[in-house]
């Protein structure tokens, strides 16, 4: 890989994508992680530019961290266990080993690295460089694309309908009981409670 | 332009990063966080594959975009959830949570 | 085809079919509603009257021309055995047609009254039922046309009988004495079905025209030389006639089987009226009646041959007769004097078959019957008024009767309300019943010219008198026999009636008595102003229930009169106008047609003195001045207390019966039969199969609980246990199902890379 401007953006907004992911998974403050996804989100957004594919830069970047991280930084103000003394359960180190083996298996099969080595039919080496051009009014084409009968308007019809039912049957989640308006806990949970003792004991 | 594998690569590592947190973190908030970085890591996926292939047709575009829509409403449905278990229980740590068992 | 019901020739099966129905109806249905139960079996044996009167009135105006001649009947398969059909069927004739004119009227009567009688008894319905039950096998027997259908009746009335005489089960004398009727009965019935199966074996049939109307099969039957019987060189109509009469001893209560009789007033007095007084032990004559022909085949009777059967019968009638007569004058207890009384009275008609009069025994049953069923329920009414004082008394502090009442069957024991001796002044007391009773009693002893009983037995007795004046040895026996009957008879009646009604009360119990409802004025006045000062209230109901009594007594009261005038002899002054039409109507039963004797003074004035000499000399000990309370009785001074007291324990016959029969055949059947036979070898042969048995199963169970068990228990013990420690990688923690799932998407890729899927 040569080294050019286009390959240096690529390697910055990676590098921003996955130091932010490891961030976010290994930060105690849950805060912190909830920027540090924001920021990892912010890398894909710049992959997603260098792809040519700035409509979707743009969704990611008001979709995504304008909303649905404001929405999780909402969540952990809610609940408040915002740091905890282990943020790990006790299985972490086979997820990590689980993590790792998938992590090699996957670049095994997309990399040419491999078939390097000599080792033939091993899945397949994704080498393309030169794409052809993106045709020049690509969004207007994707827009036409969401409205076509012919095209994605069936499903596009559905995802709103699926938005729609999500944003109801949140709003029901959340919304408080008459008996738990000043969040007090039910008499009987509170027995199950006091029997068997909930998470922050251990913490 | 840079190779279609290192896309994939950056993919592959989101993918793991995200699934070690959701294999690994006690808040269900952070695991929450963790299964949004595995949808983007599909997502990257799949625009690299949609601009090194067919960049001509808008489907892999517009299945990215379907990928935002399913993730908002996930994360709206999830952090409702676990609102409301932590009010039912106090606690927003999923090994607590274990009522469904033996 | 369409059957016309009312056609005479199927109008005898509805006859017998209502009642039935009614016991069905009541049994099954309506126990626990005792006024339905009552109209049930009210309605049962109405239907059957009305019916039994149709017939009747259709038998006498068909035979118009010759009385008797015509006979109806139809008849049904049965069942098919071998080549032989038994057949089913209903025959009247004029002997049936007369037993119509009276048993479905009689058995009404006794209905109604029982209405009354039961009234205060909690087991009502089934009394009805039982009643029901025994009229229709009554009406069976009258009506069959063959001796196996009658045998079927016969022995469904000593069901009846067992079942009514024990219908106080709870009282163990009234339990004994079912037992004790139905045993005896028993040992009679069985030997009369011998006789039934063996003439069916010899004839080929059991219908009675076929074997009665056929000159040809009695000549066979009775001689010797066609046809040996299979005993004593008797011819087979001997043997079967024998049999037969051995059957009627039992069931109309002939020495030497007359001991159940007694005992069966146990039962409330309706069934002693209806069963051991008018129908049941009738129904033994009946059947002799009915088979006269086969009885006295092969023996001209007139000129002095006597079948073997006949002078069993002459033998056994003039001897019972003359026995029960002596026991009648012994006895204390109201009901146990007409016990006895009909016993000696059956002996008369079993004794005037003995002689050929048939026609007499035939003529002496009916009114038998109906005197004697108005007797027994003038008792009930006389016992009912008792018992009524007896509580009277008590609650008036008067003491109870000093013998406490037995457990068990004890001869010499009387019922306080039964007790003539503690009656006496009753006619004041309930007057209607004293003088039904009254008129019942003189038909009894025979009272000359008016009454029915004098008629019938006037016609035995010239029967006898006429077969005596030829020179024949058993006509002279049975004579003596019967004239000294009749004149114990009529003694024995003048004395009961006038202990019962006569004098002043010898008991407070007496004194007491309950009052009939005859409403007259004068003993309502008198009485009820009497009760009025004792402060004893009449009620209302006590009137219904005397009136439901009472009113039959004077229906058989007239026929206790007026039944006897159809058979006055047709040279009598007077009332021979009346032109015998009995003797024409009963005489076309039978194949040879009898010839009616001429009359004969003597004979006539015999009875006349015989009645009127008992009748006199009762009244000379009793009725000319009756017993006080402290008198002894007349007659046991005359007679001396020894033969008094034998006459009360009824001649120790029951007593020689209970020590030389019943107590050896007990030891029999408990040593013998029970310890030895069953106990020890039966038991012992069935104990060791058993216990063989019992072993085998014990070692069978022990392979089933330790390898059969095992084995099954083992399986899901060991699928239990696996799952028990299975279940537990059911954490509920979702993180860890995901480590799982991931592990198996890993082993799943790692298998696609390496080419093996």
């Amino acid at each position: 890989m040569e080294l050019t401007v286009e390959s240096l953006v690529f390697l910055l907004f990676s590098l921003i994508t996955l130091g932010g992911a490891l961030l976010v998974v290994t930060t105690r403050n849950l805060f912190h992680g909830a920027l540090f996804l924001m920021l990892s989100l912010f890398g894909v957004a710049g992959l997603f530019a260098l792809l040519t594919a700035p409509f979707l830069a743009g969704i990611q970047v008001v979709v995504y961290i304008g909303a649905i991280a404001i929405l999780i930084i909402f969540a952990i103000m809610l609940t408040p266990q915002v740091t905890a003394v282990r943020p790990t359960n006790s299985q972490w180190i086979a997820g990590l080993v689980v993590a790792v083996v998938l992590f090699t298996m996957l670049a095994s099969v997309v990399t040419p690295l491999m078939s390097e080595l000599g080792v033939e039919g091993w899945g397949a080496a994704f080498t393309e460089t030169n794409p052809p051009p993106v045709p020049g009014n690509s969004i207007a084409l994707l827009g036409e694309a969401f409205v076509d009968p012919d095209g994605y308007m069936l499903p596009f019809e559905v995802a709103s309908v699926l938005l729609m039912a999500a944003l109801v049957g949140a709003v029901m989640l959340v919304r408080p009981g008459p008996e738990d308006e000043d969040d007090a806990l039910p008499p009987a949970l509170a027995e199950a409670a006091g029997a068997a003792p909930l998470g922050e004991s251990q913490e | 332009m840079v190779p279609l594998y290192m896309y994939l690569l950056v993919a592959a590592g989101l993918f793991s990063i995200g699934l070690y947190g959701v294999l690994a973190r006690r808040n269900a908030v952070a695991i929450l966080m963790s299964i949004e970085l595995m949808l983007n890591a599909a997502n990257i996926n799949l625009v690299a594959f949609w601009r090194y292939n067919e960049p001509a047709n808008v489907g892999g575009q517009v299945f990215a975009a379907f990928v935002f829509v399913v993730a908002a409403a996930e994360v709206a449905v999830g952090l409702a959830l676990i609102i409301n278990i932590y009010r039912q229980r106090r606690s927003v740590v999923v090994d607590d949570v274990d009522m469904l068992k033996w | 085809m369409t059957i016309n019901w009312f056609d005479a020739d199927y109008l005898p099966w509805l006859i017998l079919f209502f009642p039935l129905l009614s016991f069905a109806i009541i049994m099954l249905f309506t126990t626990s509603n005792r006024t339905v139960s009552h109209v049930v079996a009210l309605a049962g044996i109405g239907i059957s009257w009305v019916l039994s009167m149709i017939e009747f009135v259709k038998v006498v105006w068909a035979s118009d021309a010759h009385l008797g001649e015509e006979v109806f009947g139809s008849t049904i398969d049965w069942m098919t055995l071998g080549t032989t059909t038994f057949r089913m069927g209903v025959l009247v004739d004029p002997l049936t047609a007369y037993m119509l004119l009276m048993v479905p009227l009689t058995c009404l009567l006794i209905f109604i009254y029982s209405l009354g009688y039961m009234r205060d008894d909690p087991h009502n319905s089934r009394f009805f039922a039982y009643i029901s039950l025994f009229a229709g096998a009554m009406l069976t027997l009258v009506l069959a046309d063959n001796l196996l259908m009658l045998f079927v009746g016969w022995e469904v009335m000593g069901l009846c009988s067992y079942l009514l005489i024990g219908f106080w089960f709870h009282k163990k004398s009234a339990m004994q004495a079912g037992v004790k009727a139905f045993m005896t009965t028993r040992v009679a019935d069985v030997l009369m079905l011998v006789g039934i199966g063996y003439l069916f074996i010899e004839a080929g049939t059991l219908n009675f025209r076929d074997i009665l109307y056929n000159e040809e099969i009695l000549h066979t039957l009775s001689d010797p030389a066609i046809s040996p019987g299979v005993l004593f060189g008797g011819s087979v109509a001997a043997i079967v006639g024998i049999l037969l009469v051995i059957g009627t001893i039992g069931k109309s209560s002939q020495f030497p089987l007359h001991v159940w009789l007694p005992d069966a007033m146990e039962g409330p007095t309706p069934v002693s009226a209806m069963i051991h007084a008018a129908t049941m032990v009738s129904a033994g004559v009946y059947m002799l009646v009915r088979m006269f022909p086969l009885l006295s085949a092969g023996a001209n009777f007139h000129h002095g041959e006597f079948s073997a059967p006949m002078i069993l019968m002459g033998l056994v009638g003039g001897f019972t007769a003359l026995f029960a007569g002596v026991l009648a004058v012994g006895q204390n207890d109201i009901k146990r004097i007409l016990a006895y009384s009909t016993i000696s009275q059956l002996g008369f008609m079993v004794a005037a078959l003995g002689i050929g009069a048939w026609v007499a025994a035939a003529f002496h049953l009916i009114n038998h019957a109906f005197f004697k069923a108005l007797l027994f329920m003038a008792s009930g009414v006389v016992i009912h008024s008792m018992e009524h004082g007896e509580h009277h008394a008590h609650e008036l502090g008067v003491p109870h009767h000093p013998h406490p009442e037995p457990d068990g069957l004890v001869m010499d024991y009387v019922a306080p309300a039964n007790d003539v001796r503690r009656m006496g002044g009753l006619l004041h007391r309930i007057p209607l019943t004293a003088i039904t009773m009254g008129i019942g009693g003189l038909s009894l002893a025979g009272f000359p010219l008016i009454t029915a009983g004098f008629w019938s037995k006037d016609e035995i007795i010239a029967d006898a008198w006429h077969g005596t004046g030829a020179g024949y040895p058993l006509a002279l026996f049975v004579l003596i026999m019967l004239a000294l009957a009749a004149l114990l008879t009529a003694f024995y009646t003048a004395r009961m009636w006038f202990m019962t009604f006569a004098g002043a009360p010898r008991t407070a119990s007496a004194a007491h008595a309950g009052i009939g409802t005859f409403r007259n004025r004068w003993v309502n006045s008198r009485w009820a102003e009497a009760l009025r000062l004792e402060g004893v209230e009449v009620t209302r109901q006590d009137a219904t229930s005397a009136a439901q009594m009472e009113i039959p007594l004077v229906i058989l009261a007239f026929f206790a009169i007026f039944a006897g005038f159809i058979g006055v002899h047709t040279d009598f002054p007077l009332l021979g106008a009346l032109d015998n039409p009995l003797h024409e109507f009963l005489g076309g039963t039978l194949l040879e047609h009898p010839t009616a004797l001429d009359l004969d003074g003597l004979p006539v004035l015999l009875s006349v003195v015989i009645a009127l000499g008992g009748l006199g000399l009762g009244w000379w000990l009793y009725g000319r001045r009756p017993l006080a309370e402290s008198d002894l009785d007349p007659t046991e001074q005359a007679l001396g207390a020894g033969v008094w007291r034998a006459l009360q324990n009824r001649f120790y016959i029951d007593l020689l019966y209970r020590r030389y029969l019943l107590r050896p055949a007990e030891w029999f059947a408990t040593t013998v039969v029970i310890q030895a036979i069953d106990k020890e070898t039966i038991d012992g042969v069935l104990e060791t199969i058993a216990e063989s048995f019992i072993w085998l199963g014990e070692a069978l169970k022990r392979f089933n609980t330790v390898v059969i068990d095992g084995v099954g228990d083992g399986i899901p013990r060991a699928i239990g246990d696996f799952a028990g420690w299975f279940r537990q990688i059911q954490t509920g923690r979702i993180q860890q199902y995901l480590l799982f799932v991931t592990l198996g998407l890993l082993a799943i890729g790692t298998l696609f890379l390496l080419q093996v899927l």
